[in-house]
């Protein structure tokens, strides 16, 4: 079989550096049998480009460093295989992040911002006593909370969401899915009426216009769709038989 | 972000009026479009149906103005609907171009699906009103003669052409993402496969069959344009000359 010749089309910009201008660098690349855009990233840094910039820890799509725009959509760069793509590729950082440099963005930091807000982590029912036996769960319960836990915080379903594009303040589909985690988890001391302080306007679940990006995109097919759905029912609910906030 | 004031219940409350209104809206559509298209069976059968909502079989005599009463209902439907859609419209243009942008990148269909819903329904905001102030101020019109001159004497066949893919699209378009918003499917991605399906297949049935009946009621337009103004009445009702 003879190897393709690969043509990437890499954003470079670092925008710590005043003379740095915003541009599209060619690359050009011979593609060998199971080339990911993780080998070919670092095969360009390696033998053509020493300055490129791009995020990658585990190479096994479970840390989401590498999210980034890969021929217009989001998707994880170690779990894309260049087979699967045109000859021609273009990779762009992620929308909607604070650039750092190149294919570089700072989800991380977004990331905290959406779970300070959304207080995302577990608010106990009572302080725990470590020499006690922790309270059993349903396997089937803890299974859909393990489901949900999978999110990676790649970025991948806020960069594919117009909502979250048009409207910065949107906590998008990983901010959602982490209240539906919450809520369903029953150590988690929070009743509907506080998750609905967290997520019951605009900017939360009823900002979500159902275009489903995120959960066509989700790298780990997690079922946004099915969780947003729950969530807002649950929060419309709630909304609905609310007193007007004191 | 940091952690903000309190939502309180109404961005849910008017989450819900949205769909809500939305749905019948969009139900109603595709009902109207059925009423309508009565004309593809005959002069007889549309006179009936227009008579039959003024409640001419129930009391013997037409009250127009309950259809005038109904019409200002579905206005103030459409009104709050358009109202509470207004709200997720783009306003900037940093935002028309960031979802231009996002859409043209993205290749997504239900993406593309919700610029054509914001266009369509901008569209609306200003030739559905046309229909809406007439049917209510002149329910009498109703019929198939006199909706005929209406269309083609009237010269509102452009409005209705242009109201029909509006609509169809909009409502297409609307119901689908109502199902997919709300819904609790054991199988969503068979389901909104499904439901993609469906929904093409109901916007391009009332396609045609709003082209096939606006085309019905043109050539009727045409050939009663000589007696523009006479009002349709059926033939158990003719007096012998």
């Amino acid at each position: 079989m003879n190897s393709r010749s690969l043509t990437f089309n890499v954003f470079r910009h670092n925008p710590r550096d005043a003379a740095s201008q915003p541009r599209v660098v060619q690359y050009q690349l011979e593609e060998t049998p199971g080339m990911t855009l993780f080998i070919a990233l670092t095969r360009i840094r390696e033998t053509l480009d020493p300055g490129l910039n791009f995020d990658f820890v585990c190479r096994a799509g479970i840390c989401g460093s590498c999210a980034m725009v890969i021929n217009g959509r989001p998707g994880l760069a170690c779990r894309t295989l260049t087979a699967e793509l045109p000859a021609d590729i273009r990779l762009f950082p992620l929308p909607g992040f604070e650039l750092i440099a190149d294919l570089s963005v700072n989800t991380g930091k977004w990331m905290r911002g959406m779970s300070e807000r959304l207080q995302a982590w577990l608010h106990p029912r009572e302080t725990a006593d470590i020499d006690a036996l922790e309270a059993r769960m349903e396997p089937d319960l803890a299974e859909a909370i393990y489901e949900l836990d999978r999110c990676i915080e790649c970025g991948c379903c806020v960069a594919g969401c117009g909502t979250a594009q048009m409207r910065p303040d949107f906590v998008g589909a990983v901010g959602m899915n982490k209240i539906a985690r919450f809520r369903l988890d029953p150590r988690d001391a929070r009743s509907d009426a506080e998750f609905f302080d967290l997520v019951g306007d605009d900017s939360g679940i009823f900002g979500c216009m159902s275009l489903l990006g995120c959960h066509d995109v989700c790298p780990k097919a997690l079922p946004l769709q099915t969780q947003i759905a729950y969530l807002r029912r649950g929060m419309a609910r709630q909304g609905w038989s609310a007193k007007p906030a004191s | 972000m940091t952690a903000l004031e309190k939502p309180g219940p109404w961005p849910a409350r008017l989450d819900v009026l949205q769909s809500f209104s939305g749905l019948l809206l969009g139900l109603f559509m595709w009902l109207h479009m059925l009423f309508v298209s009565s004309i593809l069976l005959g002069e007889e059968a549309m006179w009936t149906v227009a008579r039959f909502f003024e409640g001419y079989f129930l009391f013997g005599y037409g009250l127009p103005w309950l259809v005038s009463l109904f019409v200002a209902g579905i206005f103030t439907l459409f009104v709050i609907h358009a109202w509470l859609a207004l709200r997720k419209f783009p306003a900037q243009w940093r935002q028309h171009r960031l979802y231009w942008t996002h859409l043209r990148s993205m290749r997504h269909e239900d993406t593309t699906l919700w610029l054509v819903q914001v266009i369509t329904g901008f569209g609306m905001f200003f030739l559905a009103p046309v229909h809406l102030y007439l049917m209510m101020t002149h329910p009498e019109l109703i019929g198939p003669y006199e909706s005929a001159d209406r269309v083609w004497s009237g010269m509102l066949w452009p409005l209705y052409l242009a109201l029909l893919f509006l609509v169809e699209l909009h409502a297409g378009i609307g119901l689908y993402r109502l199902a997919v918003k709300w819904g609790n499917f054991s199988d969503p991605a068979s389901a909104r496969r499904k439901l993609k399906r469906l929904k093409w297949a109901f916007t391009g049935f009332f396609l045609v069959l709003g082209l096939v009946t606006l085309a019905a009621y043109i050539k009727l337009g045409i050939e009663h344009a000589p007696q523009v103004g006479e009002p349709y009445v059926p033939a158990s009702l003719r007096t012998a000359p």
